[in-house]
């Protein structure tokens, strides 16, 4: 089984530098793609069916199609990688960020190249310190061998690589908001019409994607469309870095191939729960995922097969929750996170969520009303899309509508009970 | 049109609308709090949701929110659908978490956005049974309340602020359900648009100061729609009366002029009408050379005995009165004997604008043909002091380039967020050209630092690129002769080029060559605008009365047996010792509203009315003649100064103005006088105008107390006043609805429309023109026949002297008018005189800045504190916060240093 994101991963955790990457064939798929045509580059990754890692799973190549070309189109465009990984219980981009930090930035190059940006910038999670320290070491390096910076490789193609940290706010990780806060604004998502696209980063032509998303492009463009493809078992093509938290025997992240079942991931990967817990529940794809019960466990972690189940893909990074960990506690936990989180720019999001969260609160405190049950089901409507400006609450929504349709029984008994059934076991996560 | 369907029932809107204006044009009550006619949509309330069904077979249909929808043709709406409307219900819900209930001691209450809102909707009762979040309050100066509590986060405060009037110092602070929206500390909000924060705040987060000290109801408070008196532009205004008091000033929509807002000067300098150096009795001085009161009757018979003890006679008008009492005062001495109230500096650049305008061969423009102007060049005019709505207007001006990429792009003008992220910084050519830096600087395309005598050159060369025809200008320097290259190619690629200039700058010849810039522009076939900015609500008004033929010094210089002077502070307008010598031998007759230098020399004093205690007619720097109405009916003698002076002309047995007994009698007389106020009595209806039979009522009809008021004096009913000049009832009595003339508006009302939103209940469309035309009358429209001839008097460079400064005003808005400095809130933003010079000219006196300095002004020794301003032209000295002393610039001084010990 073939792991072209974690291949190069040592064992000490060290990253290999500039030279080490070299040797074991870093920055050769940048020397082919600079012989290639941006549209060879753009048909390539279209073909290939690499869909977004970050949680959206929109289709890469057409993402970078939709750049405006010819002589009328603006000059100046710019690539933004969106590496403010802050989705709760995701950390999959941290990996390839603090392990590969060549692969991110030859991605980059490639990438830019793709779309004919000149600027790129890595946008990332303030606190992955390691992270930025590593990436700004791997492009002066990249720099001083000629990889990045003026005439690349002697192509006439020239880049420049900005690594930005963010001033922390989950928000940053929406991709207009992104750009608002590159800007030095305040991160408000963006009304669209324009698309960012046409118009994005100081109105010029722009792209945003995932790390996870361009690490990939490197091997597609090294080993062509159809080997990436052969590597998935769905018809989206490539790997996946999936990960597991809760109480499985062995928390982690695998590269597997995109829509590896779930329960081979859990049993297999994570090793199983830990003695004496049940998996009830998973959220598939981080904090923004509707949960998936145990009958569904056997679901293929591919784009389509998760959203047959009624959740989403995501960022592959699943959450347990078993049968010893209170769902109301756990939901309180994530709806604080978004309330915190939410920009305060429309209203359903910045005033519903933290009523949500109190709501949560008083149930497993003991002081739930039948009636909260209406006001919170009522919300995850009208905290859905086309109500909400941004898919901030709706993604907070996911996880309380299903936990609402199944674990209703444990809601009830919150709230005729006055306590939390689980109070006096391991307790919730908050 | 586009033609929609919304719950079954046709409606039309205007392709480039969004569906929440065109279902208020349509009459609808669609319920929206973050969008604004000035501002644009940016979604995020989500207040105006509705459903979108994508064709006649979808039942489900989804949700939008209107503001955010542009309307397309056969579209389907629904308002009505449950899922939209309980979702509408919702976000009121959502904002009443935090929103304290505290409409019975909140200012806003009673016309509260929020409170409409919240009943369009039905949401009454909540379910939220947590904590409320509190702020903390900051103290925002002089002008503006602050209570964060009430915050629904609405953005429209930091949008207009920021985005719309190019403020600083507001700003959002933290998020999530935090948000706090204010200064990044304590502080006086800097800018000069603050109090419109007053009227774009839906709930009571930002409210009025000044009125807070003498708060009522809007119910409880007459209303008069009002023409500002701060600065020449004649911003409409509304004057909230009660129990004879100015309470407050608010904006009255006039799309072609002020639009939604007014600066802070118009907003809040009202206080001099109810200060105690008010004169509310006529006074004559006795033997005892005391003035003491004297009753009506009197102070016309001691008038009368004035007028016929012969010699001499006098009239000086004043900019600042009304056509009316400039005209009567021009009546009873007859027009060779009426002079203008102006210094003979500004009495000649008066005239030159009154002739430039009235030659109609220019188009003047409106505010609103500011706003879109394409390429704008403002020679010598510091527009944010001098005309602040101007200025704002200029600032919509230019984002004209930005409106032109968000079209190329497809994206709808209305659209805010997306025209802003195409466009960026995108703006549409601006030049400013003055002595010292302005506030519009940071929106310039070029900031041009020069002398007076500089710019004017620099104008005059710019007419020579555009037409060779015009005169050129010789040995101009080379980088004056690019700045004018550049700017003329500019002019000439512009589709609606607008030339400002104005009086404050003091050079007569920069007025010539923006006429002459423009007059190129003509000859090129551009469709130029001329705007030529005048210092008084009516000195343009009183320039075309006179011609500007004749200003008063001139008229001081041969002795008079009695002067009689109109609203005006004569030392303002000249030197102390030139009053003296010309005053010392003759009678003085003075009828103003407020004590001055110039009442205390009087021999009889009339307590003229104030613009709130008569109406009357202005003509606003676009020569608009605009009507304003009393709003305050007091039972003492103040009266309209025309008034007294046609009651003096009766009791003199003079039979001039016999026929005057209503405003309606002396609007016709002035009309039949002088042709080019031939227009004047189209301005407003007459004062037997009725609806249904029925006069206007100035009163709301829920106005409380009138009998309680004043029941510490009689417990009975008082016979209400009579407004005998207007078709206004004094009460609450009368017709209040659509067919009201927008000129008579006394407030803006409509059913389940408390709030200053209601506005859009009274326009053809909405951000638009008031339903029946926007109130005024263009007295100076352009013809195209009409001709002007280009100026000719070029002046030379200007050539600093050794040891001496060109002393320019640098205008102030807060101060520099007379009559808003009297207002206490008014004086709080005031700064004290300054000197400003370059920093090299301050070091070759070897001063520093916050230094005192002395320089001789007018005969009289001036101490101001050095500011050094760097990019002042060398040899020229600024002088600000010395407006009293005006007219005496631009002059020659020598600068010193103050002693050691001096104050």
């Amino acid at each position: 089984m073939e792991k072209p994101l974690t291949a190069l991963i040592q064992p000490d955790g060290t990253p290999l530098d500039i030279t080490g990457y070299e040797r074991a064939g870093g920055y050769q798929a940048l020397r082919k793609a600079l012989t290639m045509t941006p549209e060879a580059i753009i048909g390539e990754v279209t073909r290939s069916k690499l869909r977004g890692r970050g949680g959206g799973g929109f289709a890469t190549g057409r993402k970078w199609d939709a750049v405006p070309r010819g002589a009328d189109a603006p000059r100046q465009r710019y690539l933004a990688v969106n590496a403010d990984e802050m989705e709760p219980g995701s950390f999959k981009d941290r990996l390839l960020l603090e392990q590969t930090p060549h692969q991110m930035i030859e991605s980059v190059i490639i990438s830019a190249f793709a779309i004919q940006a000149s600027i790129a910038y890595i946008f990332v999670r303030a606190e992955y310190v390691l992270s930025i320290n590593r990436l700004v070491r791997a492009v002066a390096e990249a720099e001083a061998k000629g990889y990045a910076g003026a005439n690349i490789l002697g192509s006439g193609y020239a880049l420049t690589i900005h690594v930005h940290a963010s001033g922390g706010r989950y928000i940053c990780g929406e991709s207009s908001a992104l750009l608002t806060a590159l800007e030095g604004r305040r991160p408000i998502p963006r009304a669209r019409p324009p698309r960012s696209a046409s118009s994005g980063l100081w109105g010029k032509p722009s792209v945003v994607n995932n790390v996870e998303t361009l690490c990939n492009v490197p091997h597609i463009i090294e080993r062509g469309a159809d080997w990436f493809l052969g590597l998935s078992h769905s018809t989206d093509g490539g790997t996946k870095l999936y990960g597991m938290s809760g109480r499985v025997k062995r928390p982690g992240l695998w590269e597997l191939p995109l829509g590896t079942p779930l329960n081979e991931i859990l049993e297999e990967h994570a090793g199983g729960m830990q003695d004496g817990y049940e998996c009830r529940a998973v959220l598939p794809g981080g904090a923004s995922s509707a949960f998936i019960m145990a009958a569904d466990f056997n679901v293929a972690m591919d784009f389509t097969s998760v959203q047959k189940v009624g959740s989403a893909l995501g960022t592959g990074n699943i959450m347990a929750l078993d049968d010893r960990r209170c769902p109301v506690g756990m939901l309180r936990n994530l709806e604080h996170f978004f309330a915190q989180e939410s920009c305060g720019f429309c209203t359903p999001c910045r005033d519903g969520l933290p009523w949500v969260e109190r709501i949560l609160a008083a149930i497993e405190d003991g002081e739930g009303r039948p009636e909260d049950l209406d006001t919170l089901a009522r919300h995850t409507i009208f905290l859905g899309s086309d109500f909400t400006f941004c898919d901030l609450a709706p993604g907070a929504m996911q996880p309380l509508a299903s936990g609402l349709k199944h674990f209703r029984a444990e809601f009830e008994q919150h709230i005729s009970e006055k306590c939390c059934p689980w109070h006096d076991s391991a307790g919730g996560w908050a | 049109m586009t033609n929609f369907l919304v719950d079954g029932k046709p409606c039309s809107g205007k392709p480039d609308e969004n569906l929440l204006q065109a279902c208020l044009a349509a009459g609808l009550d669609l319920p929206y709090f973050c969008w604004h006619p000035s501002l644009g949509s940016v979604g995020a309330c989500r207040q105006c949701a509705v459903k979108q069904y994508a064709n006649e077979d979808d039942k489900t249909g989804h949700m939008v929110m209107a503001c955010m929808t542009p309307v397309t043709e056969g579209a389907r709406y629904s308002l009505e659908d449950p899922q939209a409307a309980a979702f509408r219900a919702s976000v009121i819900e959502w904002l009443m978490i935090n929103h304290p209930h505290d409409c019975p001691v909140c200012e806003e209450g009673g016309e509260c956005h929020l409170q409409d809102m919240t009943m369009m909707t039905g949401h009454a009762y909540r379910s939220y049974r947590f904590t409320k979040r509190t702020h903390r309050n900051q103290n925002l100066g002089p002008f503006i309340k602050h209570e964060m509590n009430r915050c629904i986060a609405c953005y429209r405060c930091t949008r207009f602020y920021r985005d719309y009037a190019g403020g600083r110092d507001l700003d959002v602070f933290a998020a999530h359900d935090h948000v706090y929206f204010g200064r990044h500390e304590d502080g006086t909000l800097e800018s000069e648009f603050s109090g419109n924060l007053v009227e774009i705040c839906p709930t009571g987060v930002f409210t009025d100061k000044t009125f807070s000290a003498r708060y009522a109801r809007k119910w409880d408070m007459r209303g008069a729609p009002s023409v500002c008196t701060g600065c020449g532009l004649g911003c409409n205004t509304t004057v909230n009366e009660r129990a004879g008091e100015v309470r407050r000033i608010v904006n009255r929509y006039n799309g072609s002029v002020n639009g939604y807002f007014l600066c802070d000067r118009g907003r809040f300098g009202y206080g001099f009408v109810n200060a105690p150096e008010r004169i509310r009795m006529p006074l004559v001085r006795g033997a005892d050379g005391k003035q003491t009161a004297v009753s009506h009757e009197d102070a016309i018979s001691h008038f009368a005995a004035m007028l016929g003890a012969g010699g001499r006679i006098i009239g000086i008008g004043s900019p600042r009165a009304s056509l009316e009492s400039n005209f009567a005062l021009r009546t009873l001495v007859g027009a060779e004997n009426f002079y203008l109230g102006f210094s003979a500096h500004e009495g000649r650049m008066l005239s030159l604008i009154a002739n430039i305008l009235s030659s109609r061969a220019l188009h003047i423009p409106s505010l609103r043909d500011v706003e879109h102007a394409d390429t704008v060049l403002v020679l010598g005019s510091d527009l944010p002091n001098a005309a602040p709505r101007a200025a704002l207007a200029v600032r919509q001006a230019v984002r004209g380039a930005a409106f032109e990429l968000a079209t190329k792009a497809n994206i709808p003008h209305w659209q805010d967020g997306g025209v802003r992220t195409v466009a960026g910084e995108a703006l549409s050519p601006l030049f400013v050209a003055t002595p010292a830096t302005t506030r519009l600087d940071d929106i310039a395309h070029t900031a041009l630092r020069a002398a007076p005598a500089d710019i004017a050159r620099l104008g005059f060369a710019v007419a020579a690129c555009i037409d060779p025809a015009a005169p050129a200008v010789a040995g101009l320097s080379a980088d004056l002769a690019a700045q004018a290259r550049m700017i003329a190619d500019a002019l000439l690629a512009a589709e609606r080029p607008l030339i400002i200039s104005g009086v404050e700058a003091g050079e007569i010849s920069m007025i010539q060559a923006a006429a002459n810039i423009a007059l190129a522009l003509r000859a090129r076939q551009k469709s130029v605008a001329l705007m030529l900015n005048v210092p008084e609500c009516n000195s343009l008004g009183l320039a075309l009365m006179t011609n500007g033929q004749t200003n008063f010094e001139a008229a001081l210089a041969t002795p008079a047996a009695l002067v009689i002077v109109l609203e005006n502070e004569l030392s303002r307008r000249t030197g102390n010792m030139a009053i003296d010598a010309a005053l010392s031998a003759a009678r003085l007759v003075v009828l103003d509203h407020s004590e001055s230098p110039t009442t205390q020399r009087a021999e009889l004093v009339l307590p003229a009315a104030s613009f709130a205690e008569s109406g009357g007619t202005l003509v606003s720097s676009e020569g608009r003649a605009q009507r304003f109405y009393q709003p305050i009916f007091t039972e003492n003698d103040i009266g309209a100064a025309w008034r007294w002076l046609s009651d003096a002309c009766r009791a003199a047995e003079n039979n001039e103005c016999e026929g005057w007994s209503t405003e309606d009698d002396i609007v016709a007389a002035l009309a039949d006088a002088l042709p080019c106020f031939s227009a004047l009595p189209d301005t407003a209806p007459s004062e037997d105008f009725r609806v249904a039979g029925c006069k206007i009522p100035s009163e709301p009809h829920r106005f409380s107390g009138r009998t309680a008021m004043h029941a510490g004096r009689n417990v009975r009913e008082p016979k209400p006043p009579v407004s005998a000049d207007s078709p206004f009832s004094t009460t609450m009595e009368g017709y209040y609805g659509g067919e009201v003339p927008p000129a008579l508006l006394p407030f803006f009302w409509a059913p389940s429309w408390n709030s200053v939103q209601s506005v859009n209940k009274f326009q053809t469309e909405i951000g638009g023109a008031l339903a029946g035309g926007d109130p005024g009358v263009r007295l100076l429209e352009a013809r195209t026949e009409a001709a002007l001839a280009y100026y000719t008097g070029v002046p030379e460079s200007f050539a600093p002297r050794p040891d001496m400064w060109l002393a320019v005003m640098l205008p102030r808005v807060f101060g520099d008018e007379e009559q808003s400095a009297r207002a206490a809130p008014i004086r709080e933003r005031m700064t004290p005189p300054l000197l400003a010079l370059n920093d090299k000219d301050a070091a070759m006196i070897d001063a520093t800045a916050g230094q005192l300095l002395e320089c001789e002004m007018d005969g009289e020794l001036q101490s101001l504190v050095l500011e050094i301003q760097p990019k002042l032209p060398r040899g020229v000295a600024g002088v600000a916060g010395l407006a009293a002393k005006a007219h005496a610039m631009p002059a020659w001084i020598r600068i010193t240093k103050a002693e050691p010990g001096t104050p």
